[in-house]
């Protein structure tokens, strides 16, 4: 009798928190393809990603509280703005340093995510704000063995969806072949006649709209703060490292399985959750310097 | 499919002035002036590091930074946004060849966009390099050197580019291979492209051009015609290091 409440019990803590490991990386996912996208075209490390991240939510937030403008609409409206912004911030200051060392983007992308964040705490302070979920994915269904929330199978199935249709796109499509080569050799992609610098522009955006998409999925789970990109870019950063630089799909790949790994790492070993993804990295650098997925230099 | 045969005319007359050429704060190209005429092929000589790939590349725009003229029919180059050479009809083969190892051979065959009319199609280009036939799904840089540089050769005639830039084709090549490029080379003349190559064979540049100039320094230093190699081959010889 005891056995199986205990069997129960630690059956629906697994399940709990293999959901809970699939929403996380379903983000995970979702910021590792927007971050590796930026990475693999411009060569830069986009530390701004959580900050955009974070500004996805905010602006989803401000368009309901200011504008009334529902969850639906947000969820393109909301990517739009911050791709567009995020298309400036290239085309107005990214796009100077090119021809130098990496880390000027770096150190420009992390000093524009302090900026944001910095005013996002100065202008809306730093209590997280609740932004309600949708009437449409209200509710859940009872499985065997625990509580789905709709709301949450919504976000992973279409973070995952999202996912694959950008990856169909980088692998199946003329467009996708014009970033796999300009990834590889923007110089000679540029003699072949391709406006380059534009692509760059719009590539940035695009990232920039994929964090901000993420955002808005997040908002109804997490609330919007200041800071809720800050926490997450960190895994992310460790998951595209460990499915390689340079492998779009291995960086996103890797970001889902890191959220399923920490979620079960919650049920096993509680204590060492938060530092598995880095125990992680450091086991697979150790073997395969390149990551999983990564091409040897 | 009817063979494609080029309207020479279609080509403009190149014209590079008083072109300097810098990377970074290093002075390549020192003052060149040469030109290239409409069905014409150049061939440009002389040792490594003399700046024969940076004559290529300055008509480009790639990597470096030019002050003088180059002009293509009444367009000057310099100053032209990189990405709108090509789109006069100007094509360019880099020395690396420029595979890319994330597109299939299909996907890099069809890469550069066709923006002049008139370009050789896919059937008449398995025709023209039977073996990137039956190839297409391959990663591009899964094919040999010689099958990477036809690949190479073959994507910029799908554009319809009639202008030519080749960079050492040959370059690294077994001798059979070397001959295969050789006689796809010779096909190119034939169809009335107009061609400024840079090669290090010897034996492979009098045998496809019309007229050479030899590079020295960042200098052209000589000029002359097809008729004039044998008179002049010691002359040569002696300024290539050959």
């Amino acid at each position: 009798m005891t056995m199986t409440v205990l069997t129960e019990i630690s059956l629906s803590l697994l399940y709990g928190q293999i959901l809970v490991g699939l929403i996380n990386g379903a983000f995970y996912a979702l910021m590792c393809l927007g971050l590796s996208l930026v990475f693999g075209m411009l060569r830069i490390i986009n530390f701004a990603h959580g900050a955009q991240y974070m500004l996805g939510a905010l602006v989803a937030y401000l368009l309901l509280g200011r504008l009334g403008v529902g969850y639906w609409i947000s969820l393109l409206l909301a990517p739009t703005i911050v791709g567009l912004f995020g298309a400036a911030i290239e085309a107005g200051f990214l796009r100077r340093l090119r021809g130098h060392d990496p880390l000027y983007g770096l150190l420009l992308t992390f000093g524009l995510a302090l900026m944001i964040e910095g005013g996002v705490l100065h202008w809306f302070g730093s209590g997280g704000q609740p932004y309600p979920v949708p009437d449409a994915l209200k509710g859940g269904t009872r499985l065997p063995f625990m509580y789905l929330p709709t709301y949450r199978a919504w976000v992973v199935g279409v973070s995952l969806a999202m996912c694959l249709v950008l990856w169909l796109i980088i692998e199946h499509t003329k467009l996708g072949s014009y970033l796999r080569a300009a990834t590889e050799n923007p110089v000679l992609v540029r003699s072949f006649g391709l406006n380059v610098p534009l692509m760059l522009t719009v590539t940035y955006g695009v990232g920039a709209a994929l964090a901000a998409f993420a955002g808005v999925l997040a908002a109804p789970i997490y609330g919007v703060s200041y800071s809720m990109g800050s926490g997450l870019l960190i895994v992310v950063f460790a998951a595209i490292v460990i499915g390689g630089m340079d492998s779009i799909l291995g960086a996103t790949l890797t970001g889902l399985a890191l959220g399923l790994i920490e979620g079960l790492t919650k049920v096993f070993y509680p204590p060492a959750a938060s530092v598995i993804v880095f125990a992680v990295m450091i086991a697979v650098l150790t073997v395969r310097p390149q990551g999983l997925f990564g091409r040897e230099e | 499919m009817t063979p494609t045969n080029l309207d020479p005319a279609r080509a403009q007359r190149l014209e590079a002035k008083d072109l300097h050429a810098y990377y970074g704060e290093s002075h390549v190209l020192q003052g060149v002036s040469l030109h290239v005429e409409p069905g014409e092929i150049v061939a440009l000589l002389g040792r490594n590091g003399a700046g024969k790939t940076t004559i290529l590349r300055s008509i480009m725009g790639a990597h470096v930074r030019r002050t003088g003229s180059i002009s293509y029919g009444s367009q000057e180059l310099i100053g032209l946004a990189q990405h709108l050479v090509p789109r006069l009809g100007i094509a360019y083969v880099p020395e690396e060849r420029g595979i890319f190892a994330s597109l299939s051979v299909d996907e890099n065959l069809v890469l550069p966009p066709a923006f002049q009319a008139g370009g050789i199609g896919v059937d008449e280009i398995h025709c023209m390099f039977p073996n990137l036939k039956g190839r297409g799904r391959t990663p591009g840089t899964w094919l040999s050197g010689g099958e990477q540089q036809m690949l190479a050769i073959a994507r910029v005639l799908r554009t319809g580019a009639r202008f030519i830039l080749l960079d050492e084709p040959t370059e690294g090549l077994a001798p059979i291979v070397v001959d295969q490029i050789t006689a796809a080379m010779l096909e190119l003349k034939e169809k009335g492209f107009t061609v400024l190559l840079v090669e290090q064979h010897f034996d492979v540049a009098t045998a496809l051009a019309d007229r050479f100039y030899v590079v020295e320094k960042g200098r052209i230093t000589d000029e002359l015609h097809r008729h004039e190699l044998e008179s002049r081959r010691d002359h040569l010889h002696k300024s290539l290091g050959l």
